[in-house]
């Protein structure tokens, strides 16, 4: 190769002048949204969560982790659970008993490694006047003892639509219902457009406008790639009915939380599960019906 | 969580023995002075807790039930007695219907429970188990049954986990799940959910706050 001179054309080195600057050109160009994401080639380069072989995905993972690790100090375990067979996860909750204690939400907040400064989570209890089920005339913001005997109290997070109008506007497609009926979000593919959350009829999505906050010693270390892993910064994301608890046979975090014991989840094609009871044997309402999102989520009331 | 509990104190223990040894007698002079016609030993088969599918696990509850009896022994534990302590040897009082009402040893014994007169769940002649409408005894770990004599659509839809709170496994072929009972939530004499505090609020850039807000 050295003392091939002849090789080394005028030709080649100003091609070769110009591909190396080029690439340099392009790095620089890019330097700043490393800079103030933090982001790195590896992560810029990554290609949708759909596309990865499962040598990418464990690749990912592992990195994922050791960032976790640099950044807490802390060892996380990521998992990756797929949808079982067989599986259509449904949600009810039975607003004759839900008392507004809003313990489902910081069970949320906790289990999904939300921002703390924020108390972000996905689940909103809203103080409804008696006699409408219209959202919008709830109230977050109540700090009374709670139930008040004129108002009831609908928690709402994600209702994960079979007709999901937020997975419609996604320019990129980086959210997507799985088989087993949640929506989810690649956080690594997501461009922060918001598109979504302006879709979504029931405002459950959230928007991380910074990094997320987090004590190293409150991190749930018990993570989903596709749920509770700690999310970058201007990325959107939502309820994933704990899937990282679900597809393992476990309760979701605010079930298990609730007091009043007002959530019922589970398999509604298991024939014999409580949500399949509960659906055939209570009066059931559909959160904005007329929108045709067709939800997977369902309110009730005992009388 | 439990609203009763188990004698731990040091005291307690001869103390109950003493009373479950004090009552045994008693009881069986009764059963003998009535021609044994009084309620049977215990009732049926649970239906409640029996009814369960498998992979459930139903909390336990705590059997008899004790009070502070006033002292305090030197690790600094409340001395406990159980009910049938005094009441094997003291007929109750039944021209008295409510917790008011009682003056020595029930103190604060808050009841607001319709109108169940003390009597109406628990046996006359045995402080140590419950008593069904039908006047069959059950003990106190089978308090569901008692409850489900009224209140029959919590337990069928407690039956079906559409009552009470539960943990662990949708999946119960997967992993146990871990249900309360009644008196896990509910005070068995003001059995009324209590009222309780909201005490976390997220940001909500949604809604305005209101003045009584807290959510900053």
């Amino acid at each position: 190769m050295t003392e091939k001179s002849s090789g080394l054309t005028r030709r080649r080195m100003v091609k070769g002048l110009g591909a190396t600057l080029g690439a340099a050109a392009f790095g620089a160009a890019l330097s700043p949204l490393f800079r103030s994401s933090g982001m790195n080639a590896a992560e810029l380069m990554q290609r949708h969560y759909k596309e990865l072989t499962p040598a990418d995905k464990q690749a990912v993972i592992e990195r994922l982790q050791a960032e976790a690790k640099e950044a807490f100090g802390v060892s996380i375990s990521i998992q990756d659970p797929r949808p079982t067979p067989q599986t259509k996860f449904v949600y009810a909750i039975n607003l004759s008993v839900c008392n507004g204690s809003g313990k489902c939400v910081e069970a949320c907040h906790k289990e999904n490694n939300h921002d703390r400064e924020t108390k972000q989570s996905y689940i909103r209890v809203l103080e409804m006047p008696k006699g409408t089920m219209d959202m919008e005339q709830g109230n977050t913001t109540y700090n009374h003892t709670v139930p008040s005997p004129d108002k009831f109290y609908m928690p709402v997070q994600c209702q994960q639509c079979d007709e999901p109008p937020c997975v419609d506007v996604c320019p990129v497609q980086a959210t997507w219902k799985e088989k087993d009926g949640i929506v989810v979000v690649d956080y690594n593919w997501c461009i922060g457009c918001r598109y979504c959350m302006a879709a979504c009829p029931y405002h459950a999505r959230r928007f991380n406008w910074k990094k997320p906050y987090l004590p190293a010693e409150e991190i749930n270390p018990n993570q989903g790639y596709l749920s509770n892993r700690v999310r970058p910064q201007g990325v959107v994301e939502k309820c994933h009915f704990c899937l990282h608890r679900t597809r393992e046979g476990r309760l979701p975090a605010c079930l298990e939380a609730c007091p009043t014991g007002a959530r019922v989840f589970g398999n509604i094609l298991d024939p014999k599960s409580n949500i399949r009871w509960v659906l055939e044997n209570k009066r059931v309402y559909v959160l904005k019906e007329e929108l045709g999102t067709k939800p997977s989520f369902f309110y009730f009331f005992d009388k | 969580m439990e609203r009763t509990q188990c004698p731990n104190g040091r005291l307690s223990r001869p103390l109950l023995v003493l009373a479950l040894a004090g009552l045994a007698p008693a009881l069986a002079l009764l059963l003998s002075a009535c021609g044994g016609d009084v309620a049977p030993e215990t009732a049926p088969a649970g239906q409640v807790a029996a009814s369960a599918p498998t992979g459930v696990h139903i909390r336990t509850v705590p059997g008899v039930p004790t009070i502070p009896a006033g002292p305090i022994d030197a690790r600094g534990h409340q001395a406990r007695v159980a009910c049938s302590t005094c009441h094997s040897i003291k007929a109750p009082d039944t021209t008295r219907k409510t917790g008011a009402e009682l003056t020595a040893f029930h103190q604060g014994l808050q009841v607001a429970h319709g109108s169940l007169s003390c009597l109406s769940c628990h046996n006359e002649d045995d402080y140590d188990s419950l008593r069904l409408a039908d006047g069959h005894r059950v003990p106190f770990e089978r308090v569901m049954d008692l409850c489900a004599q009224c209140h029959g659509p919590q337990a069928r839809d407690y039956a079906h986990g559409a009552h009470g709170g539960m943990s662990g496994y949708w999946d119960t072929t997967r992993g146990l799940q871990t249900r309360n009972q009644c008196t896990h939530c509910h005070a068995p004499h003001a059995p009324a959910y209590p009222a309780m505090k909201p005490t976390f609020k997220p940001r909500d850039r949604f809604l305005p706050p209101t003045r009584e807000s807290n959510d900053d």
